[in-house]
């Protein structure tokens, strides 16, 4: 009689302990839409490559508030089409809590009211303005902003006393997005776009444009903002035709391949990144170094190649989410709410200070100025 | 009686599937269904024109890109800055313009989705006319080039105008009031009417296409098909035939790219590219040259499987693999027993 | 326009139109024996620079791209081994899908095995920013190259069919199948070799072009549809035509960035295919009556 009733106890423990631990252990499922392949497959390779390592890495640790993160990861290839299809089925069929991604700002405006319809945070890792601009309560970016890229760059050339800029973007939207901030931004800051041309993001050769820009002497330097490999052709062919103006390039500049595929090309190339790139250069006193270098051995040591600033905007929205979470539970409104007041917050482009008018967080601050030196980045200094 | 199962059995599969979605709550799946129709309607099309009428066309995802590309484009547009202008201001006298708001609260001016589609229709139609006349004089390689230069000419285009929204594309379109309750438009509230809508607009132009068929310009081209100089020598003026089913084909492929525009509430380069262009030609081929219901049976399925990612990094792997293996081994296509020719084989033998 | 920038637009139009016109010959001589476009021809291209760059990793330069031609080359007859041979006399439609879905293939494969990422092979002299005069223009010593080994190529191509027996039995079966092999020909070998032949001299041209662009699992495309642009510019079948025409293909291209925005290069060589498909499908060079009686 005693045995079955302490039988009975202990049944009755242990299937209120397995109940209890149960609903503490409920998966939260994040999606990601990324451009794997394709075009865009420079940014969208090394965001998933982050995002796995960083699932793998928090999951090992017991999850976030004690649950454990499930990706569902979804190649687009950059086609719009494919990312409304992936959207619609992240957010009715998987029931993703949140998604990352997409990769490029043409995917993430197809889908940016997808999203805010379907109550589900949106951290997207593209660069364009309208992405927060007018902001949509679920949506968020972790890209610098165009705006202060390009006012970076105009600081850059004041110091420099260059007036007489030409400009040649990609065909892209980040591209035609810069492109535009440019010559928004160029008469307040005094300088003068003599010449701006469009290139096709598969070129294979630009001697041509080159060629018609460099004759003109009046030409001081240039502005090559793509986020493609062409913009190493555009260096290898400006110099090849013997054209020494000073390069400028803008943050999609931020990975070495590029470097590593102009060569000495590339040598004196200036453009604004975030400091992730130079990681081991800070000094010890700056806020984002442990962050940076963290980053930049645990991806280095996975997949043996370099960080690019790509997989760091990939990272910043798996952190800023995760933080979100721990911060307010797995509540949909409740995250969003704690994520729009997070402040101070270290990632890998910038220190983020959200707010409920800005759903991007980085300042002027976040970028810096460096170039090319000897094939490695170092930070500028004039 | 025959003739009109395959119809029939159509009607009901839709119907069936979507009651089905409704009893296991898989709801969401109705979503790559509707845009599965759409792209059933050029595929459809296209197996018009290369089976039947027997040309290659290695660029109809232009024909896509004109009718979805100038719906986005006179839809979001915003005319207010030429209000003064005497053409827009005729367009809003015949009640042609919308009066809106953008999202920042300013006053926006933009066409009427009825009146975009009507524009993009007949834009296609002449473009039709226009490249078909040259192009249809042309055969074998020389036609299949020509169709794939049109196509890649409609692609680039569309990247390097601004108007076009370059490589992004255009979003933001808004949805299209067919009649007073019924829009089509990626809303979730409208996804059943929306799927009725497609497969609708899909049965009706497959009923219209057999008719074609059956009747005596489905015979004139098939000679065509089989023998063109003779079907010439027998007073068959073979190179209107051949225009028109050209342009039929063409604005199918248009209506497809309109409705599916404003479904998905956008549009971009990927749709009027080679790949797509060549995925359509794939999927008539599997689905059997000359075989209307094949090609729509394989392309529905095909293209679920690739709107659900089945297929992850190796779509366009997949439909390389199947444009190969069909044509090696069976260039009549998968189904290439005809449905009905089954269908009646099984009636005779209760005979 | 000053003599300086006229030689820059000079020089880049003849090195892009001297690698179209490689490209355009490649679809040429596979045409003539056997009446195929072979879409597939740009992928040759890509994976002569794709295997070079691999194979430099373990063999000095010269060798690398001399075994990257070789193995592209097998490529090449592998394909015509396990996809065209058995063909029995197949419509030009189903042979168009083929060779596209074989290009696809490709690609694809490429993607998978060299991953997303642009490689370039050194450069033969010097580095990315040395450059010569000539002409009054300053180009990368490579251009020279590029010039040089394709005009090699064409050279020794007019030469092998003009005087090697190899060569003959090519042309034989170019004008006619059917009596070629009446003589004794095997037009099966034939068709092989001449697979294997363009797909060497594509090879060699992506080889050569690799340092001055980059080599991409996917820049195969681009490259088969301005190659084909050529080889009908200058009328199906000649491959002198098709270097005259890759060469004014070039340099219109190149000198069109003087007058129209850059956006629109890649469309004017399509319009110009339209354009010659429209109004003159034989070709600039070619014989009206002589394209009549091909069988395409």
């Amino acid at each position: 009689m005693k045995r079955s009733f302490t039988a009975t106890i202990i049944m009755f423990a242990a299937s209120l302990a397995l109940s209890v631990s149960m609903a503490c252990a409920e998966t939260i499922k994040i999606g990601a839409i990324l451009a794997i392949s394709g075009p865009a497959s420079f940014l969208g390779a090394p965001e998933a490559r982050t995002l796995e390592m960083l699932a793998e890495e928090l999951n090992a640790k017991g999850g976030v508030g004690g649950n454990k993160i499930e990706l569902v990861i979804k190649d687009s290839g950059g086609n719009p089409e494919k990312a409304i299809s992936f959207a619609k089925q992240l957010i009715e069929e998987d029931k993703v809590f949140a998604i990352i991604g997409p990769s490029t700002s043409g995917e993430t405006m197809k889908i940016k009211k997808i999203c805010e319809d379907g109550k589900t945070i949106l951290m997207s890792c593209a660069a364009a303005e309208q992405i927060v601009n007018p902001v949509a309560k679920y949506v968020f970016k972790t890209p610098q902003k165009d705006s202060q890229v390009v006012h970076a760059i105009f600081e850059n050339m004041k110091a420099n006393k260059i007036t007489k800029i030409a400009v040649l973007a990609s065909n892209t939207g980040f591209g035609q997005a810069g492109k535009g901030q440019i010559e928004k931004q160029a008469p307040e800051a005094g300088i003068q776009v003599v010449a701006a041309e469009v290139y096709d993001s598969k070129a294979t050769d630009l001697s041509a444009i080159v060629a018609k820009l460099a004759a003109d002497k009046e030409i001081q330097a240039v502005i090559n903002w793509s986020i493609e490999p062409a913009q190493a052709i555009v260096l290898k062919n400006a110099r090849q035709a013997g054209w020494k103006v000073p390069i400028y390039q803008s943050h999609g500049f931020g990975n070495i391949k590029y470097v590593e595929a102009a060569g000495a090309a590339a040598e004196g190339v200036i453009f604004p990144a975030g400091r992730l790139l130079i990681a081991d250069k800070l000094a010890d006193k700056n806020p984002q170094k442990a962050v940076l270098v963290k980053y930049t051995k645990d991806y280095e040591t996975k997949f043996k190649e370099e960080v690019s600033t790509f997989g760091g905007h990939a990272y910043d929205a798996f952190k800023i989410l995760c933080r979100g979470i721990e911060l307010a539970g797995a509540n949909r409104e409740k995250v969003r709410d704690a994520i729009e007041n997070i402040k101070g917050f270290v990632g890998t482009a910038g220190i983020f200070n959200f707010s409920p008018a800005d759903h991007n967080g980085l300042g002027f601050d976040s970028v810096t100025m460096l170039t090319v030196k000897g094939g490695n980045f170092v930070e500028y200094k004039k | 009686m025959t003739r009109h199962l395959p119809l029939s059995l159509l009607i009901l599969a839709v119907i069936a599937v979507q009651l089905l979605t409704r009893w296991t709550e898989t709801a969401y799946y109705l979503t790559p269904l509707t845009m599965t129709a759409y792209y059933s309607l050029v595929i459809v099309g296209l197996c018009l024109l290369m089976g039947y009428a027997g040309q290659i066309s290695l660029g109809h995802a232009g024909f896509f890109g004109i009718g979805g590309y100038l719906s986005a484009m006179l839809t979001t547009k915003d005319l207010m800055a030429f209000k003064e202008n005497a053409l827009i201001a005729l367009c809003d006298k015949l009640g042609l313009l919308v009066h809106g708001q953008d999202m920042l609260g300013v006053s926006s001016l933009q066409m009427q989705p009825w009146a975009a589609c009507i524009c993009a229709i007949l834009v296609t139609i002449a473009v039709a006319y226009a490249i078909g006349i040259p192009v249809l004089k042309l055969k074998g390689h020389y036609l299949a080039m020509a169709t794939l230069g049109f196509g890649i000419i409609v692609y680039r285009l569309a990247l390097a105008s601004p108007l076009f929204g370059e490589a992004d594309g255009i979003s933001g379109v808004p949805g299209f009031p067919l009649l007073p309750g019924l829009a089509v438009s990626g809303d979730f509230s409208s996804r059943i009417s929306n799927y009725y809508l497609a497969w609708g607009m899909l049965a009706f132009v497959m009923w219209l296409l057999g008719n074609l068929i059956h009747s005596r310009v489905g015979r004139a081209l098939r000679a065509i098909h089989g023998a063109e100089a003779a079907t010439n020598a027998m007073g068959i003026d073979t190179a209107r035939y051949k225009l028109n089913t050209f342009v039929l084909s063409a604005v199918l492929a248009s209506i497809a790219g309109i409705f599916l525009t404003h479904y998905n509430g956008g549009i971009g380069p990927s749709e009027a590219g080679i790949m797509k262009s060549v995925r359509y030609v794939a999927i008539v081929a599997i689905g059997g040259m000359a075989n209307l219901w094949g090609a729509l049976v394989m392309g529905a399925l095909l293209n679920i499987m690739s709107l659900r990612g089945m297929f992850g990094t190796y779509d366009d792997a997949v439909f390389g693999a199947i444009l190969i293996i069909i044509m090696l081994f069976a260039p009549q296509g998968l189904l290439g027993i005809s449905l009905s020719a089954t269908v009646k084989r099984i009636f005779r033998r209760g005979e | 326009m000053t003599l300086e920038l006229f030689s820059q637009y000079l020089l880049a139009g003849i090195t892009y139109g001297i690698i179209y016109a490689i490209v355009g010959i490649g679809f040429n001589i596979i045409y003539n024996t056997t009446g195929i476009i072979n879409f597939a021809q740009g992928e040759f291209v890509m994976l002569g620079g794709m295997t070079a760059i691999s194979l430099h990793q373990w063999l000095p330069l010269p060798l690398a791209i001399g075994a990257a031609v070789i193995l592209v080359m097998l490529i090449g007859a592998l394909v015509e081994i396990l996809f065209i041979r058995w063909l029995d006399r197949p419509s030009v439609l189903r042979m168009i899908i083929i060779t596209i879905g074989i290009s696809i293939l490709i690609r694809e494969a490429a993607l998978h095995v060299w991953g997303e990422g642009v490689r370039s092979l050194p450069y033969f002299v010097g580095n990315e920013i040395t450059t010569v005069q000539v002409l009054g223009a300053r180009v990368s010593p490579q251009v020279l190259w590029v010039i040089g080994v394709c005009a090699v190529m064409v050279l020794g191509l007019s030469l092998f069919f003009k005087y090697t027996l190899q060569g003959k039995k090519m042309q034989a079966c170019a004008s006619n199948r059917m009596a070629a092999t009446l003589c004794g020909i095997s037009t099966r070998n034939m068709v092989t070799l001449s697979f294997m032949l363009s797909a060497g001299i594509g090879a060699l041209a992506g080889c050569v072009m690799s340092p001055i662009t980059y080599t991409q699992y996917d820049i195969g495309t681009g490259l088969a549809i301005k190659g084909f642009t050529v080889a009908i510019l200058g009328g199906l079948g000649s491959s002198m035509a098709a270097v005259a025409a890759g060469l004014l293909l070039g340099i219109i291209e190149s000198f069109s960035v003087s007058v129209v925005p850059l956006a629109f290069q890649d469309a004017i060589s399509i319009s110009l295919l339209l354009a010659i498909l429209f109004f003159r499908p034989h070709g600039l060079f070619g014989n009206k009556d002589a394209a009549g009686l091909k069988e395409f």
